[in-house]
């Protein structure tokens, strides 16, 4: 089963290039890692979706001196988000039909020219599935997905402001109910 | 004060406590070499092949419990530095290596001897820097020690360009606090854990303690006996944790997997409870993971939680520093007997001592396994001795017991043969000692051989005992049971090793026979103004007993077959 991580990593070089290298070398499939800035610029912020045991996953990246903290949240409930870039070819005719299969998805078009279409989704898992394969039929030109972000749900936050106390009080991040 | 990059490099070395070196110079790493002109109270050991500095500074750590330091320059004295490196992560060894690079100006330029060293290490060390501007270098070496000896302890590497040597900045040690936020080595178990711990150790009939090296790391061997005295549990070592607790105390069972004795095989696949303490279930040690130890409980406690379930899943799982985990548990722990478990547990070790090859005649015939033993007798038992990889490693294991730490250095996770005689000259230099022996193979002895010029020119007073089978004699035992003795590239031409030593100015001796070895141990102990070598022209067909073949089950051991009452 698909189990998503999100870690918090220090902004320093190399540290996107450690974690690719743990996961080849401990034989984990990545399905798919999105990194991006935090609101604080000293922290980086990794999405990673696995086919591998999570916990496993997290002990592995506990050892990477540069990771900060790691949460499974894949049974936490929370809010995760990819968006698609779609080119779909189209003519006169097919246009009306992809610009309606688009409203039922809350998609964008962001581009158009006489033969083509840009469709922008964003959305879960689910939803950009969905929307792929409603459009396959009228010719997929190109398309391009950024790979999950994850936050969770509620008051919780993963903050990179307050990991300090978070780690005095988890133990390290050692303990069973964080991994 | 200001200083250069290389100067300040030389400078946190010597705070560290730094007094030894091991390295090669180059091109990138110059303006270090010249700046030590200005240090000499920083010794600097020329090698001769980069992989025997990054052994020796593995040698010196293992011996000392301090930090090995390596130098070397870009491209080829980085890349020669790689088996080094990998050896000391798989056994957690502390070293630093600090490298020259290209300038910065010429990163990613295919420049002359560049290589992506942090990018090539980066799967072999602990962590490893790039360091771009002279302002960052004295906080990263800092931070370097700071990571390579703490928590589970391993290599670090230091790439520095040559410009950032050269570069001259206000050099202030950085005193203040390790800005690490995600690295904090565990110490302490819980309450609820030590709880947990307690009460399988009170339900259980057939106890087995499995130490390993986080014993020796963490110091525990007085705790660790303690516990199996209180307890009255056998304590089965690994290869790794030879020397974390004496191996003639009764309790001990010796080295337990592959190559260990029948009856610490035979009590972990009877045990109902295995205490593993600092150990990490190495294939060599469980065999079949399916058939392991199949009715025993585990707590396991190890510094480094990745180690927990990872080969074997632990019922009490305790992730903290081994002494501090056993001080909290031994004022709560309960004195048992477990005199029936015992006295299987003997009947056991007597079999195997009634198949002991120690105990039988082998005509004219040297083994090593004898000459070991003599060894073992001659220095009394009180050798450091360091090894290199093969059978006449696992023949030191068997007959050479060892009864305090850090006496025992050995390539264990990586089996790097040629490791060791460059480690045991860290070793010696570390110990600045008379008593260190390095016992080597005929094969891996000649792997790393140009070590004995460095040895010469340090005067090191390191004793080498080659085992001479004329054979890569582990790989030779493999293919007469699981290739039908098809001998292919294991015979090997072996120059005349007295002969060879005389060139470099070493007093040798070449000993055939059983008589002969423990005179000449001794000689060898009576010449301390440098190396000295003996070579051992032993069996060339035999075999290390017994053997669990590997992947089979840890019970079914290929053993010596007893002796008939009517052979000699
Ligand atoms: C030819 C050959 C044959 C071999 N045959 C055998 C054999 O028969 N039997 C055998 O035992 N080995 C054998 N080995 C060695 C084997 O491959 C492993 O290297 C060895 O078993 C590892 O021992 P270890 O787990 O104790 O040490 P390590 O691999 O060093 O692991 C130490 C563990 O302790 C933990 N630790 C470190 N510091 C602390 C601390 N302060 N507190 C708590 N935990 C800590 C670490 O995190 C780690 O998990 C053989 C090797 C070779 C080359
Ligand atoms: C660098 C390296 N290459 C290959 C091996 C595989 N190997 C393990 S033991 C061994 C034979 C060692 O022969 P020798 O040094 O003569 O020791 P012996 O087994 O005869 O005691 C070999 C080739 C290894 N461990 N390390
Ligand atoms: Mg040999």
């Amino acid at each position: 089963m698909k189990q998503t991580l999100v870690a918090l990593v220090e902004n320093k070089p190399g540290v996107l290039n450690r974690v690719a290298s743990l996961f080849r070398r401990r034989n984990f499939n990545i399905d798919s890692l999105t990194v991006g800035r935090t609101e604080s610029p000293a922290i980086s912020r990794m999405t990673i979706v696995v086919d591998t045991d999570a916990e496993k996953v997290a002990k592995q990246l506990y050892k990477l001196v540069n990771v900060i903290q790691v949460e499974d949240v894949t049974n936490v409930p929370n809010v995760s988000r990819d968006l698609a870039l779609i080119k779909v070819q189209v003519s006169a005719e097919t246009r009306g039909q992809v610009i309606q299969i688009c409203d039922i998805f809350r998609a964008h078009i962001v581009d158009t020219s006489p033969e083509t279409l840009i469709v922008e989704v964003t959305g879960d898992e689910e939803k950009i599935t969905g929307i792929v394969e409603m459009l396959r039929q009228f010719g997929i030109l190109e398309m391009v997905r950024t790979g999950v972000v994850t936050m969770v749900r509620g008051e919780q936050a993963l903050s990179p402001n307050g990991y300090h106390e978070h780690f005095a009080s988890r133990g390290n991040g050692h303990s069973a109910n964080v991994l | 004060m200001q200083l250069t990059g290389a100067e300040i490099i030389l400078e946190c070395l010597i705070r560290e406590g730094v007094d030894v070196m091991f390295g090669y110079p180059g091109g990138a790493i110059l303006p270090t070499y010249d700046a030590m002109t200005k240090y000499p109270q920083l010794h600097h050991v020329l090698v001769r092949h980069e992989q025997g500095a990054a052994h020796m500074a593995d040698g010196y750590a293992r011996a000392t419990g301090k930090v090995g330091v390596v130098i070397a320059t870009s491209g080829p004295g980085a890349t020669n530095l790689v088996t080094g490196i990998a050896t000391a992560m798989m056994d957690s060894s502390p070293i630093v290596c600090i490298t020259g690079q290209v300038p910065t100006s010429q990163i990613g330029t295919d420049a002359f001897q560049e290589t992506d060293v942090t990018g090539v290490t980066l799967p072999v060390t602990k962590h490893n820097y790039l360091v771009y501007d002279v302002e960052d270098l004295a906080y990263t070496i800092r931070e370097a020690f700071h990571v390579a000896r703490t928590g589970r302890p391993g290599p670090v590497l230091v790439d520095v360009p040559k410009d950032v040597q050269n570069a001259r900045t206000e050099f202030v040690y950085p005193e203040d606090e390790i800005r690490l936020p995600g690295y904090h080595p565990p110490k302490r178990a819980s309450e609820g854990e030590i709880e947990a711990a307690l009460r399988l150790i009170e339900q259980a009939e057939r106890p087995v303690i499995l130490a390993g090296r986080g014993v020796v790391m963490s110091g525990a061997g007085a705790e660790v006996l303690q516990f199996a005295e209180l307890t009255q549990t056998p304590i089965a070592l690994t290869l790794l944790g030879k020397g974390g607790v004496p191996e003639s105390h009764p309790l001990s069972l010796s080295m337990m997997g592959m190559h260990g004795t029948g009856h610490a095989n035979l009590a972990i696949q009877n045990a109902d409870l295995l205490l593993a303490f600092g150990m990490r279930f190495d294939d060599r040690v469980t065999g079949n993971l399916k058939t392991y130890a199949p009715n025993a409980r585990k707590i396991h406690i190890d510094i480094d939680t990745s180690e927990i379930h990872k080969n074997v899943r632990a019922d009490v799982p305790i992730v903290g520093d081994l002494k501090v985990v056993l001080q909290q548990l031994l004022p709560k722990v309960q004195r048992r007997e477990h005199k029936a478990w015992l006295a299987q547990v003997r009947d056991w070790m007597e079999d195997a001592d009634e198949r002991d090859i120690v105990h039988q005649d082998a005509g004219s015939r040297l083994l090593a396994a004898h000459v070991i033993h003599d060894m073992w007798q001659a220095t009394q038992g009180n050798a450091i001795v360091v090894t290199d990889v093969g059978q006449h490693q696992m023949w030191e294991a068997q007959y050479y017991p060892h009864e305090r730490p850090h006496t025992l250095i050995t390539s264990g996770g990586l089996g790097t043969m040629g490791f060791g005689l460059p480690a045991a000259i860290g070793a010696a230099m570390g110990l600045r000692s008379t008593n260190v022996w390095a016992i080597v193979g005929d094969g891996g002895f000649q792997m790393t051989m140009a070590e004995l010029a460095t040895a010469v020119q340090e005067r090191v007073p390191v004793k080498i005992a080659i085992i001479n089978n004329g054979y890569l004699g582990m790989v030779r035992q493999w293919q007469e049971f699981f290739y039908e003795e098809r001998y292919n590239a294991t015979p090997m031409f072996t120059p005349d090793f007295i002969a060879l030593a005389a060139a470099y100015g070493i007093p040798a001796q070449r000993v055939s026979r059983r008589e002969d070895v423990i005179p000449a141990i001794d000689w060898a102990d009576s010449i301390n103004d440098g190396p000295v070598l003996v070579e051992f022209a032993v069996e060339k067909h035999d075999i290390v007993y017994p053997m669990v073949p590997a992947g089979a089950d840890l019970h079914n051991m290929i053993r010596r077959p007893a002796p008939s009452p009517d052979s000699v």
